[in-house]
């Protein structure tokens, strides 16, 4: 049995297109071959935890996935009786339970035994079941599909690393094939997919990696004479970003190609990030399935709890809070690590002091100009800003100061 | 009670703007609407009209012109 890691090479596409044939077929003719899609999925989920190396990573997806499976159907069911805020954040809690023992295994606490619970994509899982049981909350699902279910945790072409989607949207395409019309036009947009993710993330992403390990060697060696900053880490953090986005956004680009190969249509992860003119639009724009996820689960209803209660009277105060809690969930999300906290950190200051601006620029309209130039002006700033935190997010300051 | 007039009043005292004769502007894509002005319009909508509106899975593309919030409020309503 070969052992395929997700999108990984070129082989993995020819095998993959190959197996979707007759599912691409079965759409076209506007039937959708359900049984084949699940049997798909499972063997090159199969294929990702194969050999001795990731064997004890499959066995923690399959008992993750009952674990997750418990909960919302326990969830669901419960809701549909009764409703209590207890139960609910015990739920949840639950459901993240895994993933937050994984990570306190990676920050070197309990190391041996909980890192048996991590596998490839647990942490995109996590936002799959807990954003259900959410939604179960808010009675935006009501009925619990098993089948359904399982075909939405283990959708293959995202299981990696996203593009995040939500079940409600899922469901909506996994249950019907689409239009013959429509799928051809979906056909279309995975084969641009493909092409334009094979020259992001084989191509550019590739060189950049490159430079970007050089450029960390040259500060390494000033790092090895005792310095504490070196230039060097200009170029490493603009390397990094480069790396970082085409190889991330060449991923997100196949993921969504094989998605709509399978007449499902995933959310779009990336939408020209660097040309963003404030931090906020940023967000809009970078790795957007999972901003969206936090804006949405994160963000507003923690704005809707402290308003509706009243427990903070100032609007702007509870916006601010709202913005730092949700970046700093998501820094911890990522890792806990200092770099990914001061990261989600950072981020949330910049939105904070971005809508200070905003408020401000908003009171002297008549004073501040606001042209092409000041526009400009705010692209590159915001720009440069996000290449200054994605240093950070990088880890090697880690590597730099404190592993030299 | 005026629907119509209420949504426009809630719409004109969260974002500052009368939107009376654009009722069909996009609110989210001309930043009229951030996610905290949405949450606010929610909890106006939800102490006013008496509904219960959904925080998490707004469908966006159900609540992004006046004239759409109009509709979904009513349909709310019952």
């Amino acid at each position: 049995m070969p052992n395929l890691q997700p999108y990984a090479d070129p082989n993995y596409f020819v095998y993959l297109l190959l197996a979707l044939v007759p599912l691409a077929v079965g759409l076209y003719f506007g039937k959708r071959f359900v049984t084949y899609e699940v049997l798909v999925s499972l063997a090159f989920i199969f294929l990702i935890f194969d050999d001795k190396s990731h064997s004890g990573q499959g066995l923690a997806l399959i008992i993750y996935s009952i674990w997750q499976f418990l909960l919302v159907w326990g969830y669901i069911t419960y809701r549909k009786k009764q409703n209590t805020g207890m139960v609910f954040y015990a739920t949840a809690a639950l459901s993240i339970l895994p993933i937050f023992l994984v990570r306190l295994s990676g920050a070197g606490i309990f190391h041996a035994q909980l890192s048996l619970l991590g596998f490839l994509g647990i942490s995109y899982l996590t936002f799959r079941s807990i954003g259900m049981i959410i939604e179960a909350r808010d009675g935006a699902v009501k009925d619990f599909h098993p089948v359904m279910f399982l075909r939405f945790m283990l959708f293959m072409p995202t299981l990696s690393s996203g593009p995040i989607d939500r079940y409600s949207r899922f469901a909506k395409d996994a249950a019907v094939a689409p239009e013959r019309e429509h799928y051809i036009d979906l056909l279309g947009k995975a084969v641009k997919n493909l092409f334009l993710g094979f020259a992001y993330k084989f191509i550019i992403a590739h060189y950049a990696e490159m430079t970007y390990h050089y450029f960390q060697g040259m500060a390494m060696s000033d790092a090895h004479h005792g310095m504490l900053l070196s230039w060097w880490l200009i170029p490493v953090a603009y390397s990094y970003g480069m790396y970082l986005f085409f190889d991330f956004a060449g991923y997100s680009l196949f993921a969504l190609a094989i998605s709509y190969v399978m007449g499902i249509e995933s959310p779009i992860n990336f939408n020209k990030p660097y040309g963003a003119k404030n931090i906020k639009e940023f967000w809009n724009r970078w790795h957007m399935s999972l901003s969206f996820w936090f804006r949405d689960f994160v963000f507003m209803r923690f704005v809707f709890l402290f308003l509706k209660h009243k427990w903070i009277k100032n609007r702007n105060t509870v916006s601010t809070l709202a913005y730092f809690v949700n970046m700093l969930v998501m820094g911890f999300w990522h890792g806990l690590t200092w770099y990914y906290i001061l990261y989600g950190f950072m981020h949330g200051a910049a939105l904070a002091g971005n809508d200070v601006w905003i408020r401000f620029k908003r009171k002297h309209k008549d004073k501040i100009p606001h042209n092409k130039f000041t526009e400009g002006f705010a692209v590159v700033l915001t720009f440069h800003f996000v290449m200054l935190t994605f240093l950070v997010f990088c880890g090697f300051l880690d590597t730099f100061w404190f592993h030299r | 009670m005026d629907v119509k007039a209420g949504v426009l009043e809630i719409i004109k005292d969260v974002t500052g703007e009368d939107m009376s004769n654009q009722m069909d502007e996009n609110l989210f894509d001309s930043g009229l609407l951030d996610s905290m002005a949405t949450v606010e319009m929610l909890l106006a909508l939800e102490s006013r009209f008496n509904i219960q509106a959904p925080v998490s899975e707004l469908a966006r593309e159900d609540w992004d012109t006046t004239n759409k919030i109009v509709a979904s409020v009513t349909a709310l309503m019952g």
